[in-house]
């Protein structure tokens, strides 16, 4: 009798276990995704919303075996706005993961509260020095590279090819600064002029008088997005282009500049951790299935969106879902099981990548398109250089 | 008649403002009831708001001073207070006076200048000088430039009062907001009040009779400086974080309009003003991500339906 | 030449273009706020709507001179419409009513143009003929669109002048803003004459829309930063003078583009690169506040004053 009941009973508690255990497993994983989805940086939030979305879908809109819900909020590319939508995130909504944020700037102001919260952020692009160096943190980790990192491979190409006195053009802010340190370490050539025009400008008349007073024979910009297009139209306009070599990292040289800018950018070189011509099944699929969902050749951007959705969806699934156990969702984070576009994947001791760095050079395609094509490599197995300054216990 | 004895003596309205006040007390205990606690930090910064455009709408709406250049003074006590906490001042006591203070300062000496001008050059003017103190905010990288500055802590107040707790908060703030109307009541029914809104009525026969008029007209400048400096310490406690574009112009125009939509000339104006219109934009925002065709709307129907403000309609509804 | 004449000459020419602009955006503030009294926080959007209209036909048609004509047009258009329907409402109305009327204007109008053409910016390219550089002299290249911009702008002022000054027109708005009870009493029409003079003041703001839309972007929000600027050259300039917006322009022009380049130059000598990217540009901004203030200062109600 009593052997009966203890069966029932055992049974009705496992019964009972595993439906706890599926009712958690049917709970939506919530991901806040802030991003700059408007303004001159708009075109690089709604490339990596859309890496990231594409990830998402492809998985069956399931991130670790669990439905994804994803939130998304805009910010504007400003720390304040983007400061508030993180808090509107984290305690209206209770996301589990953020990511999203494009501008170095904004990030440092949303890493505040999150890191404060216990939320994971797996960045999608801004990697800033301080997270890399002395201010790392647990709870974030970078599925894009360090700021300096495709600066460093572009001082590197520029040194290489032999140029003596380049001129160098970053936005006034963290990563703008982080880009011409990161540029510095690697070409030991001499620096004809350092211009930081204000984030977000859109008019360089100054700066390309400055440039044409510098006399320097090849100038180096970081000008994401919407002021790259600018600042390279204006650049071919005033017949600078004929007598310096421009160079960029992949972010002035992407499918989104490239669009707009069109020929007058043939020729152009520029470095980047991934390129879509990278010969690996999980890019040739991820580039296949970006075209044909979107109807245009994917940028490094979405690239970094999709990764870091497949990082996340890794995370959750080998943690079994059980995303309030911090440590080990952070060590499957840490353990990065996923099959990135850019090949192998791996990250450094403060959660920052360890990849390989390309370099790229603006042509026409077979079918007639000007786009990038991936020549050779520059840095093999590159970390960052503020790992030693990171802290943190593994 | 009512006119006339509505400037001299602005009622406190206590048969409204009691409940409103009770419902404000109960409120953090009802949102934890309803698992909303995010709701307490936006009240929180609704009431910081109102207390920014009530300071406003005392030189605005009272002292017919047209200040495109308010949310400077917001900008100032907020950094001030940041600051004060980068150099290890945490104190409550000590840095919240001291940004207070500060902002009084740069109150005073735009205000000497801005003073002498009249009419839409003094719009001009006020907005000129908040616009360079928002470009010397941007340009200063060792207090965060454009990025703008971390505060590592919220300021400490002692006594079992937590400012990291949302609620605790909540209740300074309230209580803050309660005392700085409660204070403006007395000044506007006082004779410093009444030769302000005198002036605003009529500057040249004030001078006619004797009046200083530009020392009262600067007097009242600064206090509206010193209060949009405590609403600019809450705000840079509340979200931890200060940024030049608080500074910003559009800043200063989202507290006029504030002023106007509340009803300037009313002593409640400005909070009735505030709380529309970050309500309405929190509930909007909900709904739509093109929210701000909703506020336009909004906005649009109250000035050509109210011209004198939201405060105007309730006052008629209480008459009528 | 050496390489100084030619920064100078080069720093002349973009104040000039940049001045122009300014001028095409002042010229129907100081109008409205002259004659009808109105201060149109939505002036800006006005400069949007023409832009983005301007950005959506060249799309459609391929060619940048059609988008540009029609894309006036349109701006004119939206103007007289905005006018008739809801700000003429306004002009009895104090200031401050205008202030909150206007500003909420100025939301709709972004976020309408949000909802019709997406957050994301949208591409205006300058036409293929101006997209390179024009030599002036050897070794000097400066932007054909720059130059063109520079003429379309003192065409524009050409024709202004022409029409305050010779035509029946141009002197309705003279006499309007000089005197508006007056001009009433006289006969003008006021009413159509307001109209008129806001869908003129629409399309010169679509005009700087079409010129400044390539050069810059084109995106929600872009009309907010220039109003300001406009609205400091109509204090210098004088309320309700043409004039006045047309030299005020000129100067806040020039000298904003001559700190913009030469602080920077001046700061990179005495600090590092860093520090002076940091303080220049903040005090070239200044400059032109500056400007105005050393203006009132002398001349308090503008440099030429309309009104009696």
């Amino acid at each position: 009798m009593f052997s009966k009941f203890l069966r029932k009973s055992i049974v009705c508690a496992a019964v009972g276990v595993a439906l706890a255990a599926s009712a958690q497993s049917t709970d939506p994983v919530k991901i806040g995704f802030l991003s700059t989805l408007s303004g001159p940086g708009a075109g690089l939030g709604v490339d990596i919303r859309d890496g990231f979305q594409l990830a998402v879908k492809l998985a069956g809109n399931k991130l670790g075996g669990r439905p994804a819900e994803i939130i998304i909020a805009d910010d504007q590319a400003s720390p304040d706005v983007g400061r508030q939508a993180a808090d509107r995130l984290i305690k209206r909504d209770k996301v589990d993961f953020m990511t999203g944020v494009v501008f170095s700037n904004v990030m440092l102001a949303v890493g505040t509260p999150t890191f404060a919260s216990q939320t994971f952020y797996v960045s999608a692009n801004a990697g800033p020095s301080q997270y890399a160096g002395d201010q790392c943190n647990p709870y974030f980790f970078s599925a894009s590279w360090q700021n300096d990192n495709l600066h460093e491979a572009a001082g590197q190409v520029v040194q290489e090819k032999g140029f003596k006195r380049v001129a160098v053009i970053a936005p006034n802010y963290p990563a703008g600064k982080d880009a011409i340190t990161g540029f510095k370490r690697f070409y030991k050539g001499e620096i004809a002029s350092e211009t930081l025009p204000a984030l977000n400008q859109l008019n360089y008349g100054t700066e390309i008088s400055q440039l044409r007073a510098s006399k320097a024979d090849a100038v180096y910009i970081f000008l994401p997005g919407g002021m790259g297009i600018n600042f390279i139209k204006q650049f071919v306009a005033a017949g600078l282009s004929k007598d310096m070599t421009l160079f960029a990292p992949g972010f002035s040289g992407d499918e989104d500049v490239i669009k707009a800018v069109g020929e007058s950018m043939l020729g152009m070189f520029n470095t980047s951790q991934w390129g879509h011509d990278m010969n690996n099944p999980a890019n040739k699929r991820f580039v296949a299935e970006f075209e044909k969902e979107y109807g245009r050749l994917p940028s490094l951007y979405a690239a970094q969106g999709y990764d870091a959705a497949l990082l996340i969806n890794a995370a959750v699934r080998d943690s079994k879902g059980k995303l309030s156990d911090k440590a080990a969702v952070r060590k499957a984070l840490q353990a990065a099981k996923f099959d990135s576009v850019r090949g192998s994947f791996k990250f450094n001791k403060n959660q920052f990548p360890i990849q390989d760095y390309y370099m790229r050079v603006i042509v026409k395609d077979a079918k007639g398109r000007v786009t990038n094509r991936t020549m050779g490599t520059v840095l093999k197995n590159h970390g960052d250089a503020y790992v030693a300054s990171c802290k943190m216990p593994a | 008649m009512d006119e006339a004895a509505d400037i001299l003596d602005h009622r406190l309205h206590w048969r409204w403002a009691l409940p409103a006040l009770m419902l404000l007390l109960a409120f953090p205990l009802l949102a934890s009831a309803a698992d909303a606690e995010f709701y307490v930090t936006l009240a929180s910064r609704i009431l910081i708001f109102a207390l920014a455009a009530t300071s406003l709408n005392l030189i605005l709406g009272f002292g017919g001073m047209v200040s495109f250049g308010h949310a400077a003074f917001m900008g100032v006590g907020a950094y001030a207070v940041a600051i004060a906490m980068q150099q290890g001042l945490g104190s409550a006591w000590v840095a919240w006076p001291l940004a207070m203070g500060v902002s009084a300062l740069f109150a005073l000496l735009i205000g000497a200048i801005s003073l002498r001008t009249q009419g839409v050059y003094f719009i001009m003017i006020t907005l000129a000088f908040a616009q360079m103190l928002y470009f010397l905010a941007i340009s200063i990288k060792a207090y965060g430039g454009d990025d703008g500055l971390q505060m590592p802590a919220r300021s400490a107040i002692g006594g079992g009062v937590d400012l990291t707790r949302d609620r605790d908060f909540y209740y300074v703030t309230l209580l803050l907001v309660v005392l700085s109307i409660y204070a403006v009541a007395r000044l506007l029914n006082a004779r410093f009040g009444h030769v302000l809104q005198a002036i605003r009525e009529n500057e040249t026969r004030m001078t006619a009779i004797g009046f200083p008029v530009y020392r009262y007209k600067l007097v009242a400048f600064t206090l509206a400086g010193a209060m949009a400096g405590l609403s600019g310490v809450l705000l840079a406690n509340l979200g931890g974080f200060v940024s030049p574009s608080i500074m910003q112009w559009s800043q200063s125009g989202m507290l006029m309009v504030m002023a106007i939509l509340g009803g300037v000339g009313y002593l409640y104006g400005g909070i009735l003003g505030a709380v529309f219109f970050l309500l309405l934009e929190e509930l909007l925002s909900h709904y739509t991500i093109h929210w701000q065709l909703g506020l336009g709307v909004v906005l649009l129907l109250v000035v050509l339906v109210a011209p004198n403000g939201l405060a105007s309609l309730l006052k008629s509804r209480r008459i009528g | 030449m050496s390489l100084n004449h030619i920064l100078l000459l080069e720093q002349a020419l973009n104040g000039l273009q940049f001045g122009l602009m300014l001028f095409l955006l002042a010229a129907g503030l100081t109008l409205v706020f002259g004659i009808m009294d109105m201060i149109n926080l939505a002036h800006g959007s006005l400069y949007m709507v023409g832009a983005y209209l301007i950005a959506s036909i060249t799309a459609a048609t391929g060619n940048y001179w059609w988008g540009l004509l029609f894309g006036v047009m349109g701006a004119a258009a939206f103007g007289a419409l905005l006018e008739v329907s809801v700000l003429r409402r306004f002009y009895q109305r104090d200031h401050l009513s205008q202030v909150l009327g206007t500003f909420a204007i100025l939301l709709m109008c972004n976020e309408g143009v949000r909802l019709i053409w997406g957050s994301q910016p949208v591409a205006l390219s300058t036409p293929e003929s101006l997209s390179g550089p024009v030599q002036i002299f050897s070794g000097f290249y400066y932007a054909s669109f720059s130059l063109f911009i520079i003429g379309v702008g003192l065409l524009v002022a050409l024709l202004m002048y022409w029409v305050i000054t010779r035509t029946r027109l141009g002197m309705q708005v003279r006499a309007g803003a000089a005197n508006r009870e007056m001009a009433m009493a006289m006969g003008v029409d006021v009413q159509k004459l307001f109209t008129m003079v806001f869908a003129a003041g629409a399309a010169l703001c679509g005009v700087a829309g079409g010129m400044l839309g390539p050069v810059m972007a084109v995106q929600v929000g872009m009309g907010e930063s220039i109003l300001i600027v406009a609205f400091v050259v109509i204090v210098i300039g004088g309320i309700g003078s043409i004039r006045g917006a047309f030299l005020g322009a000129l100067f806040v022009g020039i000298i904003d583009t001559a700190g913009r380049t030469f602080m920077p130059m001046l700061f990179a000598q005495l600090m590092s690169p860093e520090a002076a990217a940091n303080a220049a540009p903040a005090v070239a901004s200044v400059l032109i506040y500056l400007l105005m203030a050393t203006v009132l200062f002398f001349k308090p109600r503008g440099l030429f004053p309309v009104h009696g």
